[in-house]
This record gives structure tokens, C-alpha cells and sequence, in this order.
């Protein structure tokens, strides 16, 4: 039993990182009805700019836990920066282009970033140092709840409580939904619509670092690659839970994390029933993109869109 | 307070406008009127900011403004009810109102206006926690209207607010457009297909005709033109 709730908790971890990816793809596809294909990609650069931080801040002894609260900010407003810029090179000249022109434009910036760093850093693995504590008060329940996943459990959370609340309650916020609903309206109620394209990249490529620093410190590990496929399955949460719908991102994510544990939940359920079937573990991507066809074809709004129904 | 002077407006290749000129003066009501497709919706749509026109002059209150972004030109006090209503359809009502206020600071200011509007249409403050898209064609209306009104606009910008609505409702409306033009001196620019109505509010009218303006007369005359009777009042 105890396996199969550390299991939930694992896929409750993963996908809380998918989630805070998928929020920038669902605010982005809100606003302007692209889906930015090189967000995985500012989730990348979010870990790296967090290696960097460690890097520098490693030798001035402050606690970890301080490294990793600067890495956070450092990587939130770096990655801010890289998301409205990239919008301003290479979405807005290509508004009132078709819709594939920005899509193509956008798989052509995820190769560039990617290849960028690449050509900055190296291609192999690089280390990431271990900015989440050891938290002694979770030592009995350790196997089940470490202190790195409680930690992204924890921020992931009140970082979507609160861009919760601030598209609810503020001023911002409210024009935000505005401008996603109807921009034409939008723009003729005084609501500076680029500066709002610019605010929802700005935010979406935060929420992206915030979740590339706190899976690079609890992986280990980063490279120029992670994005790629963290962004497809993010891009995957977006979809399951209705694109465009900011809660809908959120369930998405948790619900394909903790999906993404079938093949281990299911191989130790039949070899608790005394079956001898075991499914490998490397069918979880499998299993993620097997869910995205299987809700494009039978709820293609997502879990909690509405369906598109166009007004005449 | 509002001047149009030889405005040229495209749609890419296609010229929308032609030599558009049109003059309001304060605390005026004004009406459009036309067929469709002959540039009303366009003309506003210029004065916003939203379709720049090409060439001539759009000046308000003295100041040209045609090279204005349309936020700015909110800004100048100058707000638009589109056609179709165009409201938030996942907002509430007061999320709605709110919106229209986007551009406002004064807090005291805004509540005042928001008690005037559930004064002039009570209906609104009953559903103000329901979703705008709930609501039924006639309310959407209201709200739309209303919402252009927390902007406190100098110059209203109304596009076919009859359009689709109950004969009855439509009667409502009207009234209340007259009661904002005499209440808050505020500057009313009507665009309607319905010109018999139109021209029974308004004060003056244009006619316009594929892009270009026909004739512009007090509503009196117009009312009482043949070729406008015939034309538009189906008589």
C-alpha cells in the first residue's frame, strides 16, 4: 500500500513541475492563440540561470536555502526578460500573419535557444548542486516525502494560489481575461493589449524557471535538451486539462504526473494479484502521449475548456 | 469637439472611407445612417484608432489624434460601444464594469458612477455576480452601454445598439441614451441602420453612402428628405 501512495506522491511532484510549465503555454495560447513552442526552452534556461547562481554563490557561504530562494528570482526575472523578448522578435512582427507562421517561428526559436546554449555550455550533463536542504523533521516519512518534494509541493502551490488570486482580483489580472476573451473590446476599454502580451510571456517564463530551478536541484542533473521533452509534456498538461484554461493547466499537470506512473503502479498491481506481467518503467512517455491522442479525439476542449463554439 | 476632416480608411487594397468628413459639436447628439457596408462601423473604428486611417484628419477637442494608439485615445475621453456588444463573456457584470473603469484612478469617483448605473438599469445590479455571457441580448446591451459609461467618456461612440433587440427594449435604450446626452452633457455618436429612430434622437445626421458622406442635415430635414425616406425610412 505504502508503494502505491509513494507512487501518488511522485507523480504528484513531477507534475506539479508540469503544471507550472503548462501554465505558460495555456496563458500565452489564452492571449493570442499561439502555442509557444520554445516555453520547454525557458524552462531549460531557468535551470541553467540557477546553476549559474549556485556557481557564483557557492563559496560566499549562505545557506542553501538562500542560494536557492536568489537562484529562484534570479532565474524568474532572467527567464522574464527572455520571454518578452522573444515575443518582440519573433511573435509580434508575425500578428496579423496566418496562424502558422508564429507556430514555425516558434519551433525555429526553441532550436535556436536550444542550440545556444549548447554552443554556451556543453552537450553533456552537467551537475546541479543540491540547493533544497535536508529537513531533519521529515526523516521518518523520508521514503515517502522528501524534503526536495515537499519543497516543490509547497512552491509549486502557492505559486499557483497566487497567480490565481492575481488573475481573479486585480486590476491586471481582470485585464488579462479581458484581453483573452476579446481583445478588439479590449483595446477600445483603454487596455494597452501589447503591454498585456507582454505581461502574460513575462509571467508564463517565470512560473517556467521557478519549475527548471526546482526539478535541476532535485534531479541533479541539467542539459540543453531538458526542455524539449519537459516542454512537450507540459504542452500535453495544457491540452488534458483545456488549453487557454489556467486551472485547467494546473489539474492537467498533476493528473499527467501522476499518469505517468501507470506502467510501475500497474506492473506492482498485477504482481500483487499474482500476475506475471510487468510493464517497463520506459513506457511513461508512452503513456502521456497516448493520453494526449486519446483526449484530442474524445474531449478535445480538455478536461475543464469549454468547447469552441464560434458566435456569428 | 469631434472633426473629421477628408479621412481615407483601408482595409488593405480596399478603401473603406473616402474624403469621410463629419463635425461634432459639444453636448450634440449626432446619428450616422446607412446601409450596410456603406463605412459607419469603419468610421468609428477609425476615430478609436483601431483601423488608423490612411490619410486625413481625425481632431478631438483640437488635437489630432488619428496617429494615436487606441488606449490613448481612451485616455482623451473618448469611448466606443461596439456592434455586436462585445461583452466579456467569462466575466461577471461588475468584472464588465470594471474593465470600462480601466483607465480611471478616482475610487470614489468610480463607485459614484457605478450607483448611477444600477440607478438607470437596475437589472444590471441584480445580476452583477453572474457571468456576462449569461445574460440575455437585451441586458448585454445595458451592460455594454453601461460599461462604456464607467469610462466617463466625453464623447460616446455608439455602434447599432438596436441591432437584434426586442422593439420594446430598443424604446428603453433610447430613452436612456437621451438621458445621459441631457444628464452628463456628454457628446453622443450614433451609428444606426434603424435611421427612423436615429434621426428621432439625434440632433443632426449624416448619410452615408459607400464610403463617402451624401447628405448631412438637421434630422428634421433629413426626416423629411425624399431620397432619405425612400432609401431608409421605407417610405
Amino acid at each position: 500500500m505504502e508503494f502505491y501512495l509513494e507512487m501518488l506522491i511522485a507523480g504528484l511532484i513531477r507534475g506539479a513541475i508540469y503544471s507550472l510549465i503548462a501554465l505558460g503555454y495555456t496563458m500565452v495560447y489564452g492571449i493570442i492563440e499561439l502555442i509557444n513552442f520554445a516555453h520547454g526552452e525557458i524552462y531549460m534556461i531557468g535551470a541553467f540561470t540557477g546553476l549559474v547562481v549556485a556557481g557564483l554563490l557557492g563559496a560566499s557561504g549562505l545557506p542553501t536555502l538562500g542560494i536557492l530562494v536568489i537562484a529562484l528570482v534570479a532565474g524568474m526575472v532572467f527567464c522574464a526578460g527572455y520571454g518578452v523578448t522573444m515575443e518582440k522578435v519573433a511573435y509580434k512582427p508575425l500578428r496579423k500573419a496566418s496562424r502558422l507562421s508564429p507556430l514555425i517561428s516558434a519551433i525555429g526559436m526553441s532550436i535556436f535557444l536550444q542550440n545556444y546554449v549548447l554552443l554556451a555550455q556543453t552537450s553533456d550533463f552537467v551537475p546541479f548542486p543540491r540547493l533544497i536542504p535536508e529537513f531533519k523533521f521529515l526523516e521518518p516519512i523520508s521514503h515517502l516525502l522528501g524534503s526536495s518534494d515537499l519543497v516543490i509541493l509547497v512552491v509549486s502551490s502557492l505559486v499557483m494560489v497566487g497567480l490565481t488570486l492575481f488573475i481573479r482580483l486585480t486590476r491586471l489580472g481582470k485585464a488579462m481575461r479581458a484581453t483573452a476573451q476579446n481583445q478588439k473590446m479590449a483595446m477600445l476599454l483603454g487596455i494597452d493589449v501589447n503591454q498585456v502580451i507582454s505581461l502574460t510571456f513575462m509571467i508564463g517564463s517565470a512560473l517556467a524557471a521557478i519549475g527548471g530551478v526546482l526539478i535541476a536541484s532535485h534531479s541533479g542533473q541539467i542539459n540543453f535538451y531538458i526542455g524539449f521533452l519537459a516542454g512537450l509534456k507540459a504542452f500535453t498538461a495544457a491540452v488534458l486539462g483545456g488549453i487557454g484554461s489556467i486551472p485547467g493547466a494546473m489539474l492537467g499537470g498533476l493528473v499527467l504526473g501522476v499518469a505517468e506512473n501507470l506502467p510501475i503502479i500497474l506492473s506492482a498491481f498485477f504482481a500483487d494479484i499474482g500476475l506475471n506481467i510487468d510493464i517497463p518503467n520506459d513506457y511513461k512517455d508512452a503513456v502521456a502521449f497516448c493520453l494526449l491522442i486519446l483526449i484530442l479525439i474524445f474531449r478535445p476542449s480538455g478536461l475543464l475548456g469549454r468547447p469552441a463554439i464560434k458566435k456569428v | 469637439m469631434l472633426e473629421l476632416r477628408a479621412v481615407n480608411t483601408y482595409y488593405g487594397p480596399i478603401q473603406a472611407l473616402r474624403d469621410v468628413s463629419i463635425s461634432v459639436a459639444e453636448g450634440e447628439i449626432i446619428t450616422l445612417i446607412g446601409a450596410n457596408g456603406a463605412g459607419k462601423t469603419t468610421t468609428l473604428m477609425s476615430i478609436c484608432g483601431v483601423v488608423p486611417p490612411r490619410s486625413g484628419e481625425i481632431l478631438f477637442q483640437g488635437r489630432p489624434i488619428q496617429r494615436m494608439a487606441p488606449n490613448n485615445i481612451v485616455g482623451l475621453g473618448i469611448c466606443q460601444v461596439p456592434e455586436g456588444r462585445l461583452i466579456f463573456p467569462d466575466l461577471t457584470v461588475l468584472e464588465n464594469l470594471d474593465m470600462g473603469a480601466f483607465m480611471r484612478k478616482d475610487k470614489s469617483g468610480i463607485k459614484a458612477d457605478l450607483d448611477y448605473i444600477f440607478t438607470l438599469f437596475p437589472i444590471l445590479a441584480q445580476r452583477r455576480r453572474q457571468q456576462g455571457g449569461t445574460l440575455s441580448g437585451g441586458e448585454q446591451q445595458m451592460l455594454a452601454i453601461s460599461r462604456a459609461l464607467m469610462a466617463r467618456p466625453r464623447l460616446l461612440l455608439l455602434d447599432e445598439p438596436s441591432l437584434g433587440l426586442a422593439p420594446l427594449i430598443v424604446q428603453q435604450i433610447f430613452q436612456i441614451i437621451r438621458q445621459i446626452n441631457a444628464k452628463s452633457n456628454t457628446t453622443i455618436f450614433l451609428v444606426e441602420q434603424n435611421a427612423n429612430l436615429a434621426l428621432k434622437v439625434a440632433h443632426r445626421g449624416y448619410v452615408m453612402e459607400n464610403g463617402r458622406v451624401v447628405k448631412a442635415d438637421t434630422s428634421a430635414t433629413l426626416l423629411a428628405d425624399e431620397d432619405v425616406k425612400k432609401a431608409y425610412l421605407g417610405m
